[in-house]
């Protein structure tokens, strides 16, 4: 793919001139790393990330009814929010395979964003568009909007010395609106790193200020940092990838996600009568974590063997910085999916990993 | 990062110094550690191991990504980096010098000609690949 059919987020110029790695990821040219994978990983467990995650998608749901209406095409109960909770969820077919995972902010009863895949952007529109009713309209503000992710231990002190907002007061999974270096915007207690942080949400020209103050105030004690870590970090702390780990032909019980289906709530979401079979019936394959034994770096797609049998394959996998240890996760046979112990076929060796419930990495109590 | 005018290269990132006695040293290019960021692991040859020019010999792996190592001549592997089983980290830090990964005897000495030089390899970079 050529750069020049790539899009640009609006910060492409300062990411590059960083010294963003770029390549080509959902459409976008975004940055793997600036020094290194590594190193940025580290950055983020031990002190503090900053990641321009624009690429991300931003539908609003906004009307009267946008509760309702948004309640009736994901799983989870979106009824129950208040205003300033975040929740996340699967939206899923009429056969209960998953359209996209995503977070949803209740910013008041008559307004919800919907942070989307990249990806999944159109599609999503376009299910979601089919299934809407009541009064609400959907607006995608992707192309509008920054949003950067401040990730790790330092996150909240950091981010702290920017804006009047008591962060300390904002919990997890929570947002409210906020004024960053003078720019409104909307400051939230979420991530995908599986570490403290916040995810910000700003305009195109406020993403541009926050994103200089942060880096002018914080030359070392932030890091900047691309996806190649977000995809360590998230790997680590067992958080699914659509596209990889889930999609359309996946269902939320095979993939571990049964907390977030509602079947008892009280609107007849899309997907539900498929949903309620998959329960009652049970998945007839089970997402599982897997810590490679010795050396060797499992990667998506490698089959996992019992007895030189193949039960399943990997949708995701690499080295664990922080583990030090190769960590994947991956479908196996219903089956056999209660067993302590698997080979993985890595190329032309075959490697014992134990089989283990994600995540693979807590962070500590604080 | 200038490229060493006494090694020789492959088009596929390999690096051969001639030791002067019928066996080479082999690493990777500065280039290729690069292109694959932190790596993490070499699965490395015994010692012993018959090798022929163009055949995979061994993997690479990063965090990033996984990649085959390709003999850049044909012959015995008479000695490898133990170091890199416990600091593979050394293929990013001196792909040319501690990073190096195994010593080769060679069977047929002319295939190290056949090699690009420094400033050949750096062409064919610049040619992109």
């Amino acid at each position: 793919m050529s750069d020049e059919s790539l899009k640009r987020v609006p910060l492409h110029d300062r990411i590059v001139a960083a010294g963003g790695r770029m390549v080509p990821f959902a459409g976008y040219s975004m940055p793997v790393q600036f020094t290194s994978i590594m190193e940025e990983h580290k950055a983020v467990r031990e002190a503090a990330g900053l990641f321009d995650v624009s690429h991300m998608g931003q539908v609003y749901a906004v009307g009267p009814d946008a509760v309702a209406a948004v309640d009736r095409l994901v799983t989870n109960d979106v009824s129950g929010l208040v205003d300033g909770k975040a929740l996340y969820t699967v939206m899923c077919n009429a056969d209960g395979g998953i359209v996209d995972d995503l977070v949803i902010y209740r910013l008041s009863a008559e307004e919800l964003l919907l942070c989307v895949n990249a990806a999944n952007r159109e599609a999503d529109l376009a299910h979601m568009g089919a299934h809407l009713s009541g009064d609400v309209e959907l607006q995608d503000r992707s192309d509008d909007m920054i949003q950067l992710a401040i990730q790790g231990p330092r996150a909240e002190e950091l981010l702290q010395a920017l804006t009047e907002a008591d962060l300390k007061g904002l919990k997890f999974f929570r947002c409210q609106e906020a004024h960053i270096a003078g720019q409104p915007g909307l400051v939230a207690r979420t991530g995908y790193t599986g570490e403290d942080g916040f995810e910000l949400y700003l305009s195109n020209d406020g993403g541009a200020v926050v994103f200089d103050a942060l880096t002018e105030r914080f030359p070392e004690e932030l890091t900047l940092c691309g996806l190649g870590c977000r995809d360590t970090l998230r790997l680590e702390a067992g958080l699914m990838l659509h596209g990889q780990d889930i999609g359309p032909s996946t269902n939320p019980y095979e993939a571990g996600l049964g907390w977030v289906v509602k079947l008892n709530k009280d609107s007849d979401f899309v997907g539900r009568g498929a949903l309620a079979a998959i329960k009652e019936a049970g998945p007839a394959r089970r997402l599982r974590g897997f810590v490679v034994e010795g050396r060797g770096v499992p990667r998506p797609g490698y089959p996992i063997q019992i007895d030189g049998e193949e039960v399943g394959s990997l949708t995701s996998g690499g080295y664990s910085p922080t583990l030090e240890e190769g960590i994947a996760l991956g479908y196996i046979d219903s089956a056999h999916a209660d067993v302590d112990s698997v080979e993985i076929a890595i190329r032309k060796r075959s490697v014992v990993a134990r089989v283990v419930k994600p995540p693979f990495y807590r962070r500590p109590k604080t | 990062m200038k490229i060493p005018e006494e090694y020789r290269f492959s088009k596929d990132h390999e690096w051969a110094r001639d030791e002067g006695d019928g066996t080479v040293t082999v690493g990777i290019s500065h280039h290729a550690q690069d292109a694959l960021g932190d790596i993490v692991f070499v699965e490395l040859p015994a010692v012993g191991d018959e090798v022929e020019r163009e055949q995979e010999f061994g993997v690479v792996e990063s965090v990033k990504t996984v990649s085959d190592l390709y003999a850049p001549v044909s012959g015995e592997v008479v000695a490898i980096n133990e170091e890199l089983e416990d600091a593979p980290e050394l293929v990013n830090d001196s792909p040319y010098e501690g990073g190096w990964i195994v010593k080769i005897a060679m069977s047929a000495p002319g295939e190290l000609e056949e090699l690009m030089d420094a400033e050949g390899y750096d062409e064919f970079l610049s040619g992109g690949d």
